[in-house]
C-alpha cells in the first residue's frame, strides 16, 4: 500500500471505529428513538461538511496566502480560463455526494415520519395563545397551562407515544430541543407524530413559531416516566379532576 | 436571438417538467399553478424571440463575435429625456395606495395625479421628447 | 494638492431629437438642482439615488438590531416591552430584505453598471427606471411611516404569516402600511426587472454576443427573469392578505373556509426566488472583483453561466423547504431539490478559487470584502444544507441556527460582497478614490464583528433557543453566548461608522481616480469616471469577455484549455484601434449625423 494510502487509512480508522462516539458537536443526541435516528443524520451531514467545506477552506486560504503579490513583481500571470475535465470533475463529485446525502435523509425521515398503528398512549395537544393543553382522550385527564405556568405532558417511556397536534387561533410551534423534534401546529387540520422516549426525564418545550404577544413565554415541559408511573398518573389526576371539575396544570 | 430564445424556452420547459412531476407526486394546487405560470414565463416570451431568432438569424451586430463597432453607429433607440411625469405617476401611486390606509378621500387627488401622469407620459413618448 | 472633479452633467450632452446642438453646455430650459434630480431619466443619477436610500434603509435596520441584540444581553431583559420587540426585528427584517439588499443590487449597482457593462448608452426604459426608483423610495418612507401609527409598526416578521396577520390578531394601520409599502416595492422591482431583460438583450454594443458579457450583467439577467418569477406572486399575495384584513375575504382563515397555509405556498414561492434575488448580483460582484485582483481572467465563465442559471431555476422549485414542519408539504421533492442547490454553488466556488489560483492577488479594499464574503457564504452555505434535510430541519426550525445561517448568506452576499462592490465601483461613480487604510480598518473590524456575532448563534439555537423571543427564561445558561453576540455586533457597527468616515474625507479631500484605477477588465472601465452624459464617446472592439483589457494588453489573452489561445482574438483586425474618435458616433446620439 502506498505511503498516502496508509496515511489516510490511519486517519480515516480511528474516526470509523470511533463512529458511535463522534462528538456531538452541540447538536442533542436524542431522547427519543426518532431523535436519535436524526442525530445520526446530523453526525453523517457534520462529517461531510467537515470534508468539504474543510477542502474548500484550505484551497482559499492556500490560494490567498500563496498568491499574493510580491513586491515589484513583474509581468503577469498565467491568463488561463477553463480547464474542462476538472469542471467536469467539480460538477459530477458534488451531485454524487448530494444523491449520498439524500438517500441518507430519506430513510431518516421514514423513520422519523413513522406513525404506528397501535400507540400505546395518545396525547391530544393544542396550542392557543399563549399556552397548551394536554388532553389524553378516554382518560378523563387535561393538563393546561399559559405562558410561564409551564404546563407538563406526562408520557410512558419506552412505549410508543402519539401525538395529534392542532391550534385553535393562529400557527404555533410544538418544540422540544431534546426530542430533535418540532412540528406546527396550525388551524384548520391536526398533524399527527409518533414519540418514543427512550430516556425518562424532564424534557423543556417551547413554542417556535411566532405566535403574537407572548410568545417568548409560551413554555411546557415533557416528563417521561415508566409505563406504571404513568398509569399512577393518569388514574390520580382523573380522580383529582373529578372531584376538583378543573384541569390540572 | 438565440441564446435569449433558448434562456426563455429552456426555462419554460424546465418549469414544466417540474411542474408536472411536482402535480404528480404532490396533488398540491397552488404549488403546481405557480410552477405552470412560471412554465408560462418562459414559453411566451421565448417563443416570440425564438420566431425572431429564426427569421433575423443573426443579423444584429450584437449577435455576431466579428461585428465592428462602427456597425452599430447611428441611431440605437429614443431615449428620452428629463420628464416630470415618472415623479408624478409615483406621487400619484403613493397616494392612491395610502387611501386603503389612510382614508378613501385620498383616492380622488391620487388617481387625478395618476390619470395626469399617463396622459403626460403618452403626449411626451408621441411627442419624441419633452412636453 | 489635487483639484476636485468637475461632477457630470455639464460635460458634453445630447440632448432630445429635436433640440440642442451636441456641444458643451446645458441647452435652454434645461433642468437644475431639484427639479434635475426629480426629472431625470438617466440610469446613473437613478442608480446612485437608489444606492443612497438603501444603504440609508441599512443603517436604519443596523440601528434596530443594535436594539435587539441590547435586549438580549440578559435572559430577563425588560429594555423594550414584547411588543416594540416584535415591531423591531420585523421592521429590521423587512427594511435589510425589501429595502436595501434588494434594491441596493438590481436598483442600485445594476442599473448603474449593467448599461456600461454591455455598452449602452441608458436603460431600454429610461422613464420607466426613474418610475421605479420613486416607488420604491414612495414603498420606503410607507413602510416606516408605520412606526408612526397609532398601534405601531407591523409586528408579524417580515413572513407575516397568516392567521397572524389577519385584521383579529394585528389590527390597525401599521401592518396596512407595510402591506402598501410592499405593493409599491413590488412594482418597482418588477419595472426594473423588466429594464433589466430588456437592456441586456436589445442594448448589447455590436460584438457583445451573450457569452461575451460580464458575469456580472449575466447574473443581473438571471435576476431579472426570478423578480418576473416571483414578485407578482408576492403582489397577489399581498392583495389577498389585504381583501381578508379589509374586505371580508376569507383566503387565509379557517372560520371562512380558507386555508392558513395557503399564505406560506404564496410567500414563499416569492421567497425562496427573492433570497436569490437577493445574492445573485452579489456573486456577481464577487466574480467581477476577483478576477481584475488576481490579474487574470474569470475561471470557467460558461460554467459561471450555467450555474447561475441552474441555481435561480432551482431555487424556484424549492419554495416549501420553509414549510417542512407544517407536516403537510412534499417533504422529499423539496429536499432533493434543496440538496441540489449545493452543486452550482459550489461550482461558482471552485471557480472563484481558479479565478485566484496562479494569479498575482492584490489585497485592495474590495478585495478584503470578497475574501471575506467566500468564508462567511462558505459556512452560511454548508449550513443550509443541514437545513434542506427534513429531520436536521425539525431539530433546529425557527431557532437561532437557523437565524445565524440565513445572516451568513446574507450578511456574507449584501454585506460584505455588497460593499466589496461599492468599493470597487466607487471610483467609476464619483472619480475620486476611497482610502485604503479606512477601508482596510472597516473590512478588518467587519469580519472580527460579523463572526463574534453570529458564530455563537448557532450553538444557541443548536442548544434549543427560539428565534424572535424577546426573552428566554427558559435558557438562562444562554447569557454568556447572546453577549457575545451582542459585542460582535457593536464591532460592526463601529466598522460602519468607519465607512461613513471614509466617504466623508473621499470627498472633502478628494484623489483622482482616472478611467481605470484598477486595470479592470470590462466596459465600464473603459470611459470616464464618472461616465459621460449617454456614457460612451467611442468603444474599444469587443472580441471577448474583457475588452478593456484586451485593449490594454493586447499581449496578454486569455489562455483556454490546452493552452490555446482564446479563438476570438484572432477573428478581428481592429485590434488597437480606437474606434470612433473621429468617425460616427456610436451611441446615444438619436438623430444627430457625424460630422
Amino acid at each position: 500500500m502506498s505511503k498516502r494510502a496508509k496515511l489516510g487509512l490511519a486517519l480515516l480508522l480511528p474516526l470509523l471505529a470511533a463512529g458511535c462516539q463522534l462528538p456531538s458537536f452541540g447538536f442533542f443526541r436524542g431522547s427519543t428513538t426518532q431523535g436519535q435516528s436524526t442525530f445520526k443524520l446530523i453526525q453523517g451531514f457534520m462529517l461531510s461538511s467537515f470534508v468539504v467545506g474543510g477542502i474548500v477552506l484550505v484551497l482559499i486560504l492556500w490560494s490567498v496566502f500563496r498568491y499574493r503579490r510580491h513586491k515589484n513583481q513583474q509581468g503577469l500571470p498565467r491568463q488561463s480560463q477553463y480547464v474542462l475535465p476538472l469542471e467536469i470533475v467539480y460538477t459530477v463529485t458534488p451531485i454524487l455526494i448530494v444523491l449520498a446525502l439524500f438517500a441518507f435523509t430519506v430513510v431518516t425521515e421514514n423513520n422519523v415520519d413513522a406513525v404506528s398503528k397501535n400507540p400505546d398512549a395518545v396525547v391530544n395537544v393544542t396550542a392557543f395563545q399563549w399556552g397548551w393543553r394536554f388532553s389524553y382522550p378516554g382518560q378523563g385527564v387535561v393538563v393546561q397551562g399559559v405562558e410561564l405556568e409551564d404546563p407538563m405532558m406526562v408520557v410512558p417511556a419506552g412505549q410508543t407515544v402519539r401525538i395529534t397536534l392542532r391550534s385553535t387561533d393562529v400557527i404555533h410551534g410544538f418544540y422540544v430541543p431534546q426530542f430533535n423534534f418540532s412540528r406546527y401546529a396550525t388551524p384548520g387540520y391536526s398533524t399527527t407524530f409518533d414519540i418514543n422516549v427512550n430516556q425518562p426525564g424532564v424534557y423543556r418545550g417551547q413554542c417556535t413559531q411566532l405566535c403574537g404577544l407572548y410568545h417568548s413565554l409560551m413554555i411546557f415541559r415533557v416528563k417521561a416516566v415508566s409505563p406504571t408511573q404513568y398509569r399512577a398518573w393518569l388514574a390520580k389526576t382523573a380522580a383529582t379532576e373529578r372531584l376538583t371539575g378543573r384541569s390540572v396544570t | 436571438m438565440r441564446v435569449e430564445a433558448l434562456l426563455l424556452l429552456g426555462i419554460g420547459f424546465f418549469f414544466g417538467v417540474v411542474g408536472l412531476i411536482y402535480w404528480f407526486t404532490s396533488y398540491e394546487d397552488a404549488g403546481f399553478l405557480m410552477l405552470m405560470g412560471t412554465m408560462l414565463l418562459g414559453l411566451v416570451p421565448g417563443s416570440y424571440y425564438f420566431f425572431w431568432h429564426r427569421r433575423m438569424k443573426d443579423s444584429r451586430p450584437e449577435d455576431r463575435p466579428t461585428a465592428s463597432i462602427e456597425e452599430g453607429a447611428g441611431v440605437v433607440s429614443s431615449f428620452p429625456h428629463s420628464s416630470i411625469w415618472p415623479f408624478l405617476f409615483g406621487l400619484g401611486a403613493f397616494t392612491t395606495l395610502l387611501a386603503f390606509a389612510f382614508g378613501v378621500w385620498l383616492f380622488l387627488p391620487g388617481v387625478v395625479v395618476i390619470l395626469a401622469a399617463v396622459t403626460g407620459f403618452t403626449a411626451e413618448s408621441r411627442r419624441g421628447g419633452q412636453v | 494638492m489635487t483639484d476636485v472633479i468637475t461632477l457630470p452633467g455639464t460635460g458634453a450632452g445630447v440632448e432630445g431629437p429635436h433640440e440642442g446642438p451636441v456641444g458643451g453646455h446645458h441647452a435652454e430650459g434645461e433642468p437644475t438642482g431639484f427639479l434635475k434630480w426629480i426629472t431625470t431619466t438617466d440610469h446613473k443619477v437613478i442608480g446612485m439615488s437608489y444606492m443612497v436610500t438603501s444603504i440609508i434603509m441599512f443603517y436604519l435596520a443596523g440601528i434596530m438590531a443594535m436594539i435587539i441584540r441590547a435586549q438580549l444581553v440578559t435572559p430577563n431583559n425588560s429594555l423594550l416591552s414584547f411588543h416594540v420587540y416584535n415591531e423591531l426585528f420585523t421592521m429590521h427584517g423587512s427594511l435589510m430584505l425589501y429595502l436595501f439588499a434588494g434594491p441596493f443590487a438590481f436598483g442600485g449597482l445594476a442599473n448603474y453598471i449593467v448599461p456600461l457593462q454591455v455598452g449602452a448608452p441608458d436603460m431600454a426604459f429610461p422613464r420607466l427606471n426613474a418610475l421605479s426608483y420613486w416607488l420604491y423610495l414612495g414603498g420606503s418612507i410607507t413602510m416606516l411611516m408605520g412606526f408612526l401609527t397609532a398601534g405601531g409598526a407591523a409586528d408579524f416578521g417580515w413572513v407575516a404569516y397568516a392567521p397572524l396577520s389577519n385584521a383579529v390578531n394585528s389590527p390597525g394601520a401599521g401592518p396596512d402600511v407595510w402591506i402598501l409599502s410592499l405593493v409599491l416595492t413590488g412594482f418597482s422591482a418588477i419595472f426594473t426587472g423588466v429594464n433589466l431583460i430588456a437592456t441586456i438583450f436589445y442594448l448589447r454594443a455590436p460584438g457583445m454576443t451573450m457569452f461575451r458579457m460580464p458575469i456580472f450583467t449575466w447574473n443581473m439577467l438571471v435576476t431579472g427573469i426570478l423578480i418576473l418569477i416571483a414578485f407578482p406572486v408576492l403582489t397577489a399575495a399581498l392583495v389577498m392578505l389585504f381583501c381578508d384584513r379589509h374586505f371580508g375575504t376569507h383566503i387565509f382563515s379557517v372560520q371562512g373556509g380558507g386555508v392558513p397555509v395557503l399564505w406560506q405556498h404564496l410567500f414563499w414561492f416569492f421567497g425562496h426566488p427573492e433570497v436569490y434575488i437577493l445574492a445573485l448580483p452579489y456573486f456577481g460582484i464577487v466574480t467581477e472583483v476577483l478576477p481584475v485582483f488576481s490579474r487574470k481572467p474569470v475561471f470557467g465563465y460558461k460554467g459561471m453561466v450555467f450555474a447561475t442559471m441552474a441555481i435561480a431555476a432551482l431555487s424556484t422549485g424549492v419554495w416549501a423547504h420553509h414549510m417542512f414542519t407544517t407536516g403537510v408539504v412534499l417533504l422529499p421533492f423539496f429536499s432533493l431539490l434543496s440538496l441540489l442547490i449545493a452543486v452550482p454553488t459550489g461550482i461558482k466556488f471552485f471557480n472563484w478559487i481558479g479565478t485566484m489560483w496562479r494569479g498575482h492577488l492584490w489585497f485592495s479594499t474590495p478585495m478584503l470584502f470578497c475574501i471575506g464574503f467566500l468564508l462567511a457564504f462558505l459556512m452560511g452555505g454548508i449550513t443550509g444544507i443541514f437545513l434542506a434535510a427534513p429531520p436536521i430541519d425539525f431539530a433546529v426550525h425557527d431557532t437561532y441556527f437557523v437565524v445565524a445561517h440565513f445572516h451568513q448568506v446574507l450578511f456574507g452576499s449584501a454585506v460584505f460582497a455588497g460593499f466589496a462592490g461599492f468599493y470597487y465601483w466607487y471610483p467609476k461613480f464619483t472619480g475620486r478614490m476611497m482610502r485604503e487604510g479606512l477601508g482596510k480598518a472597516h473590512f478588518w473590524l467587519l469580519f472580527v464583528g460579523f463572526w463574534l456575532t453570529f458564530t455563537p448563534q448557532y450553538y444557541i439555537g443548536m442548544e434549543g433557543m427560539p428565534r424572535r423571543v424577546a426573552v428566554y427564561p427558559t435558557h438562562p445558561g444562554l447569557e454568556v453566548w447572546n453577549q457575545l453576540s451582542t459585542a460582535g455586533s457593536v464591532l460592526i457597527a463601529v466598522s460602519f461608522a468607519i465607512m461613513l468616515v471614509n466617504l466623508w474625507v473621499s470627498w472633502r479631500k478628494p484623489i483622482v481616480a482616472g478611467d481605470n484605477p484598477w486595470d479592470a477588465h470590462t466596459l465600464e472601465w473603459f470611459t470616464t469616471s464618472p461616465p459621460p452624459h449617454h456614457n460612451y464617446t467611442h468603444l474599444p472592439p469587443i472580441r471577448s469577455e474583457r475588452p478593456t483589457w484586451d485593449y490594454n494588453h493586447p499581449d496578454a489573452p486569455s489562455i483556454g484549455h490546452g493552452g490555446r489561445v482564446h479563438e476570438h482574438h484572432l477573428l478581428n483586425g481592429h485590434d488597437g484601434d480606437r474606434v470612433g474618435a473621429t468617425s460616427a458616433p456610436t451611441n446615444g446620439h438619436e438623430s444627430v449625423e457625424p460630422k
